[in-house]
């Protein structure tokens, strides 16, 4: 595959619409069931991806020619690994409070899919300017994805918004159990298809 | 000859009792006095000893002082002690629930019994080892289940759980893998990150280990037995995708587990997502004849469909075993 042709900002809209790592892709999904009960955490783990993706994707940019096509995974992993280091320190140090409930969690992001795969289909045949805006968007289209499953479980599981008590009353409970994750996920895949199935049909009878 | 035969028959069977009575015995008391102490529920420690002590010394919750064996410096309050029929039984009653995982200790400063001081005691109460080692297993298998419970390894279990064949082939492989990278990356931190305090290194080493593992495995079973490897070699591939793999070395290592609680563990991580796969592997294949909604088609309804297997392993939380 030749290098892109697609401008920054397409880039970055494709992250988080067309390609986003979530609803799209189904990529990474361990965090999206497990880690969505508030939009705290969603945002936490969200920056940690988009460091760990800008970073990577850029690292393995500006050393694409040096690297023998044959220990191209064991690269992209190690690579992954020293950014995911960085990153679990500067949190651990920083917010060590909500550091311990993603604790696991940004330290699993050295298995996340996503990462590995935007090494493997973009980062290793484009330049590092034009990686650096791909990192962008993916990491802000898993933050989207992970906020928006967040939103609706904190609303609905226990009527608050980023901790602060909005609905006054919990709706339902259900929602902050571990279960619900699951179907959250599903129902939004679902909505997103739909949206998918209503934007061609529109299209077909334009044409 | 025969004889011969059947004795040779026995003999692991008599290496097996020799172990078991081993590892029986290995629990020592340090007093002659005391004969034995144990559980007897979650707020009650029970102690038998040799004689009867003197009851005005039993009768005061003083004389016992009771602290978490890893923990000495947090002493737990004895409520009250009461005093068996054969005045030889002792049962120690405290006022909130004891962690009945970790091994207590009681002890005591010189025992008086019939005018004589019978000496002080470290007694280490705790549960049956083998009980101990096979609650992780089920442990990691159901109550925690990775995938159910823990929400770990999605991809992976999403993306080969359409077949019931490939998810045995998934699982079997993926315990094998996981099995062996535990126990070397828990040898690993055990013996050289932790001594070295290189602990911030943990990511790196483990995540090499996993795929070091995987090409290790690779590279064997071809040789060894390519009708197997022609069967899993697939899947080898993929298990570095799995979080699983990465999450309980990381368990190993924050939890301080030995070799043979690691072995547990790893195994029953294994095993549960076996069982996981399986599970989802068959409802999927009914899936594919019913009639779902198309906006719901493929990913959507597995997903509600773990959901309900979620919900359904829920039960399993809270239960106790041994």
């Amino acid at each position: 595959m030749a290098a892109t042709k697609k401008t920054n900002s397409q880039l970055v809209l494709d992250g988080i619409f067309l390609e986003n790592p979530i609803f799209r892709l189904a990529l990474s999904m361990c965090p999206a069931v497990g880690l969505t009960t508030s939009i705290k955490n969603g945002l936490l783990l969200g920056t940690a991806v988009l460091f760990v993706q800008v970073f990577s994707s850029c690292t393995i940019a500006a050393i694409k020619n040096f690297i023998h096509p044959r220990i191209r995974i064991p690269t992209y992993t190690l690579t992954i690994a020293t950014w995911v280091t960085v990153i679990d320190l500067v949190l651990a140090a920083y917010v060590p409070d909500a550091y311990k409930q993603v604790g696991l969690f940004v330290k699993l992001i050295v298995a996340f899919a996503i990462i590995t795969m935007r090494l493997e289909m973009f980062a290793c045949k484009n330049s590092v300017s034009a990686s650096w805006w791909d990192g962008i968007g993916m990491g802000f289209g898993f933050m989207f994805g992970m906020v928006t499953i967040g939103f609706v479980r904190e609303l609905l599981g226990s009527g608050m918004l980023l901790g602060y008590d909005v609905l006054g009353f919990k709706p339902l409970l259900f929602f902050v159990l571990p279960a619900a994750g699951f179907f959250c996920v599903g129902i939004m895949m679902a909505m997103f298809n739909y949206v998918e199935v209503v934007y061609n049909r529109r299209k077909e009878s334009k044409s | 000859m025969n004889a011969s035969i059947k004795r040779s028959a026995f003999r692991p069977v008599w290496l097996v009792l020799a172990l078991l009575f081993l590892l029986a015995g290995c629990e020592k008391i340090d007093n002659p006095f005391i004969k034995k102490g144990g559980f007897k529920d979650a707020r009650s420690i029970m102690i038998e000893f040799a004689g009867a002590p003197d009851a005005s010394w039993v009768s005061d919750p003083a004389n016992f002082k009771v602290f978490q064996k890893n923990n000495p410096d947090v002493l737990l309050p004895v409520k009250q002690v009461d005093v068996g029929p054969d005045k030889k039984t002792v049962f120690l009653k405290f006022g909130e629930d004891l962690d009945l995982k970790l091994a207590h200790t009681v002890s005591m400063a010189s025992i008086p019994s019939e005018g004589k001081d019978m000496g002080a005691s470290f007694l280490d109460v705790k549960k049956s080892y083998f009980g101990y080692l096979f609650s992780i297993l089920i442990g990691a298998m159901l109550i925690n289940n990775y995938v159910f419970t823990k929400y770990l390894g999605l991809c992976v279990f999403i993306g080969t759980s359409r077949k019931k064949s490939t998810a045995v082939g998934m699982g079997v492989t993926f315990t094998i893998v996981i099995v062996i990278s535990a126990m070397i990356s828990w040898f690993l931190y055990q013996f050289v990150l932790k001594p070295y305090r290189l602990d911030f290194l943990q990511v790196v080493t483990f995540i090499g280990l996993v795929s070091l593992t995987v090409q290790a495995v690779d590279t064997i079973l071809r040789k060894v037995n390519p009708a197997l490897f022609k069967a899993f070699g697939v899947y080898l591939v993929l298990v570095i995708a799995n979080c699983v793999i990465i999450a309980v070395p990381l368990t190993l290592a924050s939890a301080e587990y030995n070799a043979a609680e690691s072995f547990m563990l790893a195994l029953g991580a294994g095993g549960g997502f076996l069982l996981a796969l399986f599970l989802m592997a068959s409802s999927r294949e009914r899936l594919e004849l019913a009639n779902v909604p198309p906006t719901y088609r493929g990913l959507p309804i597995a997903f509600v469909a773990t959901g309900l297997f979620a919900l359904a392993f829920m039960g399993f939380s809270g239960m106790a075993i041994f």
